[in-house]
Parts: structure tokens; sequence; C-alpha cells
């Protein structure tokens, strides 16, 4: 038996089962290799509803597993972790034309493989800034925490997902929005970032203070509100301190 | 042969697959359960929940660390950076065992998330031989290998599986973990006597037993075909081959496998106390 028909025939249900392999009167195995056809598809579909729930939910549950078994099959899973998985997913929503209608749907996954991403994520001492003076704090160089993740989108991702997570959220408006992933804890929490953060969160690399960090925020979003970018940046456990190695 | 440091060995007391919801009742009441079990796979990341429930749990209970995803009888030489990375995961848990497959799950580029069947021939033999060589040389340990549940058989097979599985342990020096469902499932699926399965079975090499829930459909001859879904009880032919295994080969570190469609603890409390009262007296 090799390996490569076996495993082709497992992915694509129109290749032929391998040869040889048989039930206990000698009979082609027939169904019985299909449980292991069965077994790799129905498990891949299922870690993919399990990483995109909100994906899941905007689609209703046969579409989502029609577009799952879709990714199953183009694109097997490239690491024994299951929490990795999906990856390319945004990428094959975004080449359907089926779901061209709804444009949003790549960056809903992609904000989705963000949370994931955060909540697996090396932990880390949150940046105090208790007592510091303004002028003290703004010499802080901070970086992103291991956990915090920002995905930009020009579509309302952050409203749809809270209105799929919460049924007291808002209806979502149209316009493009930000959002900021910081683990404060253990689980991950979305945070609209303002005009400006962006760039904020791109300039904050550890060796930039945060005074610098501020005005190319400014300088990329003119009349940005000061005290709103710091303080879903302060507040949100986003932010830690260089580690030894990192400098 | 190996230095197994300060990781006691699996208690003969029974133990439960660790799921994150039964977090706290394991911490408060564990009842029955004296021991986990984690799929090293989940415990891979950089930092999180899992691994802080992970480390709490190391405290408490002796863990045992089941790979699912090292592909032991796959055709290409083991991924060394999975083997790392079980080395990094051995190294801070200390699990009372380790533990992995008779299957494939890779091919190519590809994690196929499933235990994919094998022939029984002396090629495949030396193959696993050579991977569970390899294993126990970077882990440092010992390791168990684990009986499949099957639903077809191989025309290329030269030996049956317990043949072969106690060839493997000769060869290698690994232990067993007796999967007593895949037992029953495969028997059943294969037209086998599960019974003279388990006698004929080296039980001295088994380090641990799993016990778990499996589904009951039929082939398209109207024959049954089990599947292994770990979403249920136990069947009462499992726990009755269980006890008959027992019986045999003295108490064994036992698991209660429940991964699909996982219950309230009080469930896998209840499967574990069954599994208890027939291990409890065997011990005295």
């Amino acid at each position: 038996m090799d390996h490569s028909t076996f495993a082709a025939a497992l992915l694509d249900p129109a290749a032929p089962m391998p040869e040889g392999m048989t039930d206990p009167q000698g009979r082609p195995a027939g169904k019985r290799f299909d449980v292991y056809r069965n077994n790799v598809t129905a498990s891949l579909i299922d870690a993919l509803q399990t990483g995109f729930p909100v994906l899941h939910k905007l689609l209703g549950d046969k579409s989502f597993r029609t577009l799952a078994l879709m990714a199953a099959r183009h694109d097997p899973p490239r690491s024994r972790q299951l929490s990795q998985y999906g990856a390319s997913l945004p990428d094959l929503i975004a080449r359907l034309p089926a779901l061209g209608a709804y444009p949003y749907l790549p960056d809903i996954a992609r904000l989705e493989l963000a949370m994931r991403s955060a909540y697996h994520a090396a932990d880390h001492d949150a940046l105090q800034t208790d007592g510091l003076s303004p002028e003290a704090l703004m010499d802080l160089t901070p970086c992103l925490a291991p956990s915090t993740r920002v995905v930009a989108s020009p579509h309302p991702i952050l409203s749809i997902w809270r209105r799929n997570t919460d049924p007291d959220a808002p209806a979502p408006q149209p316009g493009a929005e930000a959002v900021l992933i910081a683990r404060p804890g253990f689980d991950p929490v979305p945070h609209l970032l303002p005009k400006g953060g962006v760039t904020f969160a791109e300039a904050l690399t550890g060796h930039t203070p945060l005074s610098l960090a501020l005005e190319r925020a400014i300088d990329a979003a003119p009349g940005l509100d000061v005290a709103a970018l710091l303080t879903v940046f302060l507040t949100s456990g986003a932010l830690c301190l260089p580690q030894p190695e990192d400098q | 042969m190996f230095d197994t440091g300060h990781d006691a060995a699996l208690p003969a007391h029974v133990g439960i697959g660790y799921k994150a919801q039964h977090f706290t009742d394991l911490t408060t009441a564990p009842g029955p359960v004296k021991w986990l079990e984690i799929h090293a796979e989940n415990y891979m990341g950089d930092g999180g929940r899992p691994l802080a429930q992970l480390r709490a749990l190391t405290e408490r209970f002796p863990i045992s660390v089941h790979g699912v995803g090292l592909s032991i009888g796959g055709e290409a030489p083991l991924d060394t950076d999975h083997l790392s990375r079980l080395r990094h995961l051995c190294d801070w848990v200390h699990p009372a065992s380790f533990s992995e497959h008779l299957a494939w799950s890779t091919h190519g580029d590809h994690f196929l998330n499933d235990l994919l069947p094998l022939p029984y021939t002396s090629a495949t033999l030396a193959r696993v031989s050579a991977h569970i060589d390899q294993v126990q040389e970077a882990l440092g340990r010992t390791m168990l290998l684990e009986n499949p549940s099957t639903y077809l058989a191989f025309d290329e097979s030269t030996m049956d599986e317990v043949t072969f599985l106690t060839e493997i342990a000769q060869r290698t020096g690994c232990g067993l973990l007796l999967d007593v469902n895949n037992v029953f499932v495969s028997a059943t699926n294969q037209q086998w006597n599960p019974t003279a399965y388990i006698n004929a079975f080296p039980l001295a090499q088994v380090g641990e037993i799993h016990l778990g829930g499996h589904d009951e459909e039929t082939d398209e001859h109207g024959a049954p075909l089990l599947i292994d879904s770990h979403g249920r009880e136990v069947v009462d032919p499992v726990w009755s081959l269980y006890a008959h295994t027992i019986a045999q080969g003295g108490p064994k570190p036992t698991l209660i496998e429940w991964d699909n469609d996982v219950p309230d603890f009080p469930v896998l409390r209840d499967e574990a106390a069954r599994a208890a009262a027939i291990l409890t007296p065997a011990r005295a």
C-alpha cells in the first residue's frame, strides 16, 4: 500500500479507492475505506468550525460546512497543531465568486485567526504606568505584547463580530474599522482603534518613545483623538516593555 | 536503557482525558480520577490558558502525554521539528508516560488528522521500529505504542496485529498501550475473537489501558462496522473485555477517553468510578 495513493483518495471523492484493501470476506473495502475519508474531512471541518465561530454564524451551518469541506480538500493542514489550521481560509473565501456579495467575510476570518493566535501567544507582564508623570510616560519605549494583534479592514469587521457574539450589540454601519486585539489575562479582547491607531501600533517597536510614536500617528492622521488613542493602548494590556533579548 | 529521571510511572488507577471545561471540577473534587492524559499537540503553543492550566495540573496529578500527530507509521522520516516540540513539552511537564499510535497521519506536507491504517508486513515492522527507536532516543525515555481501531484489512499483511505489536515491543524495548475499545472495534470489524486477542497480547508490556465509546454502523453488505468515535459511554461488552484483561494481566493505569460531544464532569466521573470498581479489587 503506498501512502500517496491512499492520501490522494482520502481527499478526492472521485479518486479510485486504493487496491489491496478488503473486508473480512475478501471483498473490496468499499464503505470501510470511506470511514477514513469521512474521519479526515469531518475532523477538519469541525476544526475550522471551532476556529471560526463568527464566520460559521454568518454563513449558516450548511454553507460553512460546504466552504470548510472545500478548504479541507483544497489545502489540508500543514501543521500537526490544529490551533494553527485555517490560515489560508480568508484567501479562499476571497476567491469564491459565490461569496463575492459578502466582501467583508475574508477580513472577518482574518480577525478570528488573529483572536486565536492571540489566545495561544506567549504570556507577558503588561506595561505599568501607574504614578508616572506625563513626561515619564512619553519617554517609555514599549512594544506590542506577544499576544497583541492589529487587524485593519475597509469593512466594519469589529461591529459585525460584536453583533454576532453579543445580541445587544448595535447593528454595524458601513465604514472601515481597525481592531486592536489585546490579551490582558487569558482571553483576547478586541478593541476598536481610533484614527491613527495602526500607524501608532507599527511605531511601537520597543525602541521608539511613546512621544515619537504619537507624532507619527498624528502625521498619518491629522486631528486624531490623542486621549482615545492612548487610552485604548494603555488600558487594554496591549503593551509591554521589551524583554532584554528583544533589545 | 533510558533515564526516566524523576518522572514516576502512571499509577494503576483511573485517569481521564483532560478537557479544559473540567479544570475546576478536577482541581476541587476529582473523585476517582487520579491522573490525566493530554494530547501533546494541544499544548505546543507559546503561552496562554492551555499552558497555564497544564502547569497547575502537573502539581496535582501525574500526567500522561499522548501524541496524535507524530505519524510513526508514515513512509517519510519523522519530523524532527515535531520531535523537538515533544521533547520540549516532556522536559517541562515531566510526564509519567509518553505514548503514540501505530498509525500514520501525515503525507508530504499535509497533516491528515486521522489515525490511518498500516499493513502488517516485515517492511512496516522495520520502519515503525526504526521510528520508535528515534522517538525514544530523542525523548530520552521509553514510549508506549497504542493498538489502532481498524476498519479494513490489507491483502499484503503477513502477520496478525498481536504478533506485529509483540515484535515491535521486543525490537525497540517500547511498552504498549492497550486500547480495549479499539480491540473490540477492530475485532468486530475484522471478525476476530476479541478475547483471544487479549489472551495472546503481551500484557506484561502494557503500561496503560484506554477505554472509550464507539458508534455502530453497518457496511454495504449489512456486516457490523464499528467506528471509534470517543463520543459516548463505554459499552458493556468492552467493560467485560476490560475486566477480563485486568484479570489476566493485573491492575494497569486505565484511561477514560471522551473527545467528542464531551459531557459534564459527573458523566466522566461515573465512567471512571466504573473502571475503578474493576481495578480496585485487582490491586488488593
